[in-house]
């Protein structure tokens, strides 16, 4: 059993580092975008200009679809109708990317409620005195609202994160070669169903620790200002 | 010199500013008084252009706003340079430091280095006493401390007028001194200053001309000494319903 698991290990480890990892961190990456720029459409009205209004509220209720949508429906569902359904259309993606697609848009959906529900925690009067200042609706969204929004948003990104590294599994049901694909291929060959997949759970929970770490100093930085008690 | 001609804001169920017509001179300080949603406020955040008036013509100095046409944001801009704002509940910014909060104007709106910046706000502290507070973040300061840093934040953008909006309702009777001794410093070296409060002491020793607001209306514009010493009979009631 030792032997198994020196000579598995290193190649569910590996199949983590080349597919687990890059699909999470660039997923994440392109989910948070989306989410960012869904949240402001959502949280915003401009003034003026009828025409624009109009289309403005037609985007935003494109995107209220799209939130709805990729809430509504599993994540397995999701990557199946993206690499096997849409070819039948002639839509084709390679599997990774198909898996960088689906996993985006699902984020995004889900984190775009994160930073939606974030921005509008901070308080009007943040906007006002950064408006008083002379500031523009750009500086004071990046400079005043954004990096304590950020604070708020921290602990549900991560949860969304953390999720996301385990999601990544459900990339295996569509030939990507991660982890859990890996361990399935060891499985078959040596009949340790019980061993692989105990290996490539030990696998996950050790990439999510590092990230609850992590999470857990980014946390202490970006609360510094805050005062616990009272002077 | 402001100059505001038949200003008028309409709510849903009220008419918070109705028809309003008044002047504040440069150099001096305008205090102005007026019950509990008269409308007193709105009319000193109209100036920032915080609260939109739906009509009236506002000028300053050389900048005209007619409230009637949609503004441009550069407009917006241009007058929110010429006058700062302190708010009741001062409203500085939580995750910079106090030398960060002074200086975030004067660097990303005024485009100072932050050399100068930083200078300029190390001086402004030294003046409301509070040198040496300057790498500490505003949650580890008192109410007074900060109504403070926040007149220094105003000041650092070197506006025409400074906006006051009950800027010492929020803090206990020392504090508040601390805080009126730093507007009274302000009026006696010219600041052109706006004061909405309910402190009638210092209404009547520091402002240069009172405006009394009630409905929406100006019901009074004049001197501190014609204010107090011959009120209207309306005036008399409101002067004396402060008493106890």
């Amino acid at each position: 059993m030792w032997n198994t698991i020196v000579n598995s290990t290193p190649e569910i480890f590996w199949a983590g580092i080349k597919f687990t990892i890059p699909l999470t961190l660039i997923s994440f990456a392109i989910g948070f975008v989306i989410a960012v720029v869904t949240a402001l459409v959502r949280t915003s009205t401009p003034k003026g200009n009828p025409v624009v209004a109009g289309l403005w509220g037609l985007l935003k209720l494109f995107l209220s679809f799209y939130v709805w949508l990729f809430r509504s429906t599993p994540l397995l569902v999701q990557l199946f109708i993206v690499f096997f359904g849409l070819p039948n259309i002639g839509i084709q993606f390679d599997a990774f990317s198909a898996g960088i697609i689906t996993f985006s848009l699902n984020t995004g959906a889900y984190c775009s409620e994160t930073v939606r529900g974030a921005i509008s925690s901070i308080p009007d009067s943040q906007w006002e005195a950064a408006y008083s200042i002379g500031m523009t609706y750009r500086q004071v969204l990046f400079r005043i609202v954004f990096p304590q929004a950020l604070r708020v948003a921290l602990p549900p990104l991560s949860n969304s994160f953390i999720g996301l590294v385990k999601d990544t599994s459900l990339a295996s049901s569509i030939t990507i070669l991660e982890m859990f694909m890996v361990s399935q291929q060891i499985a078959a060959k040596n009949y340790e169903p019980l061993l692989m997949y105990s290996i490539v759970a030990v696998v996950y929970a050790v990439f999510c620790t590092v990230l609850s770490v992590a999470q857990h100093y980014l946390e202490r930085y970006m609360s510094r200002y805050v005062q616990v008690t009272g002077e | 010199m402001i100059k505001l001609e038949h200003v008028d804001k309409q709510f849903a169920d009220h008419h918070a500013l109705n028809d309003i017509n008044v002047e504040f001179p440069e150099h001096e300080t305008t205090v102005i008084l007026g019950p509990s949603g008269a409308g007193k406020s709105t009319l000193l955040r109209s100036l920032n252009l915080l609260e939109r008036p739906q009509s009236g013509i506002y000028q300053i100095n050389d900048e005209k706003v007619d409230f009637s046409q949609e503004l441009s944001t550069s407009q917006i801009l241009r007058v929110r340079r010429k006058t700062g704002m302190v708010f009741q509940s001062w409203n500085l910014f939580p995750h910079l430091t106090i030398l960060q909060n002074i200086t975030e104007g004067p660097i990303h709106v005024l485009k100072q280095s932050k050399q100068e910046a930083e200078a300029n706000a190390t001086k402004l502290l030294q003046q409301v006493g509070l040198d040496g507070t300057q790498h500490r973040y505003p949650s580890q300061l008192s109410g007074g401390q900060q109504q403070r840093i926040s007149i220094c934040r105003a000041l650092a953008m070197d506006p025409e007028y400074i906006l006051f909006d009950e800027p010492t309702s929020a803090l206990d009777p020392e504090l508040e001194a601390q805080v009126l001794h730093v507007l009274l410093t302000l009026a006696q070296s010219k600041q052109s200053m706006i004061v909405v409060t309910h402190n009638m002491e210092f209404a009547r020793r520091v402002a240069t001309k009172i405006i009394f607001v009630e409905d929406g209306k100006v019901e009074f514009d004049g001197t501190p000494s014609e204010f107090f010493d011959h009120p209207t009979d309306r005036i008399h009631a409101f002067l004396n319903g402060m008493q106890f």
